[in-house]
């Protein structure tokens, strides 16, 4: 869940909510003339507040004048994750991996530790996916910035979301190479609940680990969305029992239903449960 | 060092954020002027908060007008952070 | 003297004749018999209707030191308290002690009669504004009472609190008396509080704008206890007096509040069919009954009875079958007010009936579960309506004590901050309502149970809910905002709190 880095009272809130991810936004939400407030605001809200869950700062592109400043300011209260946007080469993420690691050095964190994740919205970040997937082991995963590159592409945005299909798509397919997450992009019209529910199913089926939101309320949706039903979570605890007595029995054929079980399924079965075990609160 | 030149401001009037404005004092020592809705159960310590920021950015010569509607200490501090790049921005110390 | 909520009480309070502290929410037995008026001798052909406000008060004998009472069902819209006031101030009567059963913001037009010594003391629910900060600084000859709307009605019933006159404003009032609150052009609803004034004052005048031939067919406040009735051009504004329906809130955090709410009376063990249920009138609460709502259409739960303070998301719940019947003793907004007058299951009832401790029975007795605000709270589980941060009156006993001593469940519901304050504390300014009476608090952060209720304890520990015990929830509120300076006061005692059964459970001392 995106919250504005220039609004004391959403950064006090923002882990309220059961987002799984806070991202402290220190560049769309925040005006040219508040980039210096927003990044101290951010900054001391991490070192003094206990966020339950990941704590992320998108900054500033690094080819910006407020890129380095925001780094410079905000990775010594050692957020978890630093999302870029804007993505468009393996080398900004080396430029980043590079600041952060002289940080956590002079900072005496754990080299590492900071992550970093990578936001494609253009048709030129695109084509570099899979190698900014890539660029760096911090990199932790790829989201798709939906409203710029629906700009980039010189198109609006449709309720079925045709044009963002291909693009949605070779995004997951970079991330799942580079083996990271894919996170699916904002849905601006906080009052239509029907249309947010019908994107998050859409992305869910076609592989997405996530979205991005902007508003509390949305936070519910996805965890709903993404939710395995009661049937999934038994079918599942069904199919590892399955596997796990045919290990046991050092049978070569694992069977349940008459399906065979095989190394996709029973992934997909472990996923299943860590889904319903991380949505449990 | 420890006296600025210029006058700087950071903060909104939006409830959980507190306006600081610090300004050169002729005098060496940090004044306060407070006005603040929980004046009685958190006025020593927004003073406190922003003396001790103060004086951690190398500022022991100012005086600061503080409107404050609620600000947590990591507000306050990061607007006395703030204000003070500012007054430096526009004239140095 | 320290009562039993471990509040010193002086052992005299000027203003009240013998001081009994606070000894536990049912430890006071009550003696002696109920008081009534003064018997009235009325003749046939006697007429009632009077030219103005100035004649009603001569003809009600209103002499200097008496006591007079006016409800406050017209909330912010109400124009009869102001006017009567100013009219008794012309007539150069003085001393008198106000007694209405709240106050509002519109009454700060008060304030110069009191300062002229036209009132010198007051007892009621609550203050506001600036009126509330005059109750607060100790200017009147003796400390204000606050008593909750059950207190209230006790009081009046065996004599604590004495009516002379009483001034009703009357939305639909014949020409003999007959009053309902359901009909012209200032219909407020339900004259609850109005009808236990009427049935013990010594003398009762009626001000209506909407006055019509006798006989009236649907009766409020019978004739028989009413002596005047002065028609006025407009005894109420419309706009302040209902609202139109009041919108659910958006606020993300009461939102969140309001889902935990819901998840403590789902897995509470008392929701199921028959139940019972009061809703207050905040932002949290109208959320709530949304998302009650939703459950029992999906667990197929029909509530036997809905008491309020009635609001249209309960109008709707009572309309489609999901509630029986209504117990109301005031009405907030414009469904309301026309289900109360079209629905039969849509009952009104006194303040007696619904919160008096010391009857056969008031509704409270029976009521599941209870929804309820607060100005803070602290580990103690007592709760504050009445007084602010700062000290100084601003809100209303009400039903707060009175329903949480009743209900089953007592859910009172308060984000963990307001601004900077936290609203769980380690003691709270003003007790209104004590922590035994007070099963669960629920914030945006966390929930916490009573650990007098064990069974609640059992039974929401699978909710899915963020159970915490009340020092952790208090220590996030401290870790967040710093803990609070406590705010100086004197020792000069400017309220006095009353328990429903008119025993003292806190006092209000002046703010340095």
């Amino acid at each position: 869940m995106f919250a504005p880095g220039n609004n004391p009272g959403k950064l006090q809130n923002a882990g309220v909510y059961g987002a799984d991810s806070v991202i402290f936004d220190l560049e769309d939400a925040v005006a040219i003339t508040e980039k210096d407030a927003a990044r101290h605001l951010v900054y001391n809200a991490i070192k003094s507040i206990n966020y339950p869950c990941e704590v992320a700062v998108r900054i500033n592109h690094i080819q910006t004048p407020f890129g380095r400043d925001d780094l410079r300011v905000v990775l010594p209260a050692k957020p978890d994750l630093i999302r870029l946007p804007k993505a468009e080469s393996a080398e900004e993420i080396r430029m980043i991996d590079e600041i952060i690691s002289q940080a956590e050095l002079d900072n005496g964190f754990e080299p590492g530790s900071i992550k970093i994740g990578a936001a494609i919205e253009t048709a030129i970040g695109l084509r570099q996916a899979y190698e900014i997937a890539t660029a760096s082991k911090r990199m932790t995963f790829l989201a798709i910035g939906g409203e710029d590159f629906v700009a980039d592409l010189k198109t609006s945005r449709s309720k079925e979301g045709r044009e963002l299909f291909v693009p949605r798509s070779e995004l997951l397919l970079a991330a799942r190479a580079a083996g990271i997450q894919a996170i699916d992009s904002v849905f601006s019209d906080v009052n239509d609940e029907e249309g947010f529910i019908e994107e998050a199913l859409m992305i869910k089926g076609l592989g997405f680990d996530g979205k991005s939101v902007i508003n509390p309320r949305q936070v519910r949706l996805v965890h709903k969305v993404f939710e395995p039903t009661e049937k999934e979570i038994a079918q599942a605890k069904r199919i590892l029992a399955a596997y796990q007595e045919a290990l046991d029995k050092k049978s070569g054929v694992i069977a349940l239903d008459g399906k065979m079980i095989d190394g996709p399924i029973v992934t997909r079965a472990e996923r299943v449960l860590a889904y319903a075990a991380a949505l449990k609160r | 060092m420890g006296k600025l030149l210029q006058p700087g401001q950071a903060g909104t009037i939006e409830s959980n954020d507190i306006i600081v404005t610090v300004a050169p004092a002729a005098e060496d020592g940090i004044v306060i002027e407070l006005t603040s809705p929980v004046i009685k159960q958190y006025g020593n310590r927004i003073r406190e908060v922003i003396a001790d920021t103060l004086v951690s950015l190398g500022v022991t010569q100012a005086f600061v007008q503080a409107n404050d509607k609620g600000a947590l200490d990591c507000t306050i501090r990061a607007r006395v952070q703030t204000a003070v790049a500012r007054a430096l921005q526009e004239g140095g110390i | 003297m320290i009562n039993t909520a471990g509040r010193v009480i002086p052992d005299t309070i000027t203003g009240i004749a013998k001081v009994k502290p606070y000894a536990g929410p049912f430890a006071f037995v009550p003696e002696g018999r109920l008081v009534g008026p003064k018997i009235r001798a009325s003749k046939p052909k006697s007429e009632k209707l009077l030219k103005s406000i100035e004649q009603a008060i001569d003809a009600s004998g209103l002499q200097d030191g008496m006591t007079i009472s006016f409800h406050h069902h017209f909330r912010n819209g109400d124009y009869v308290l102001n006017l009567v006031v100013e009219a008794i101030a012309r007539k150069g009567i003085k001393g008198l002690t106000l007694a209405p059963s709240s106050l509002n913001d519109i009454n700060d037009k008060i304030i110069p009669f009191i300062e002229q010594g036209v009132i010198r003391a007051i007892e009621t629910s609550g203050g506001r504004g600036k009126l509330g900060k005059l109750m607060t600084s100790g200017k009147l000859d003796k400390p204000v009472i606050i008593r909750s709307h059950g207190g209230r009605a006790r009081a009046i019933e065996c004599g604590d609190l004495h009516i002379d006159v009483a001034f009703l404003g009357a939305p639909c009032c014949d020409t003999y008396g007959n009053i309902n609150g359901i009909n012209g052009k200032s219909a407020c609803g339900s004259m609850g509080y109005a009808m236990v004034d009427a049935a013990y004052a010594d003398k009762v005048i009626a001000l209506t704008d909407n006055l019509v031939a006798h006989p009236l067919h649907t009766i409020s406040i019978p004739q028989t206890h009413v002596d005047f009735i002065v028609e006025l051009e407009s005894i109420g504004d419309p706009k302040g007096i209902a609202s139109g329906a009041l919108r659910i809130s958006r606020d993300p955090r009461e939102l969140l509040i309001a889902e935990y709410a819901t998840g403590v009376i789902e897995y509470s063990g008392y929701f199921k069919d028959g139940y019972s249920l009061q809703l207050g009138s905040g932002g949290a609460s109208l959320a709530a009954a949304k998302f009650i709502k939703e459950k029992m259409l999906a667990q197929k739960i029909t509530a036997s009875f809905g008491v309020g303070g009635v609001t249209a998301p309960f109008v709707e719940m009572l309309d489609q079958g999901l509630i029986n019947t209504l117990f109301d003793t005031q009405d907030f907004d414009i469904p309301s007010i026309e289900s109360i007058k079209n629905n039969p299951r849509h009952q009104e009832m006194s303040a007696s009936f619904y919160a008096n401790p010391h009857n056969g029975g008031a509704i409270v007795n029976n009521l599941d579960v209870v929804i309820l605000s607060a100005t803070e709270v602290d580990v103690n589980f007592n709760v504050n309506v009445i007084t602010d941060s700062n000290g100084t009156i601003m809100g209303a006993s009400g039903g707060h004590c009175d329903t949480a001593a009743g209900a089953k469940l007592a859910i009172v519901v308060a984000p963990l901050l307001r601004g900077r304050l936290p609203m769980v504390l380690d003691r709270v300014n003003t007790i209104v309502t004590p922590g035994e009476t007070v099963d669960v608090i629920v914030t945006e952060r966390g929930v916490a149970i009573n650990p007098l209720r064990k069974d609640l304890i059992a039974n929401l520990s699978g909710a899915g809910l963020p159970l915490m015990s009340i020092e952790d929830l208090k220590q996030i509120a401290y870790d967040l905002a710093g803990a609070p300076d406590p705010i100086p006061v004197s020792d000069e005692v400017v309220g006095v709190v009353e328990y429903r059964d008119g025993t003292i459970i806190d006092v209000i001392r002046k703010p340095l």
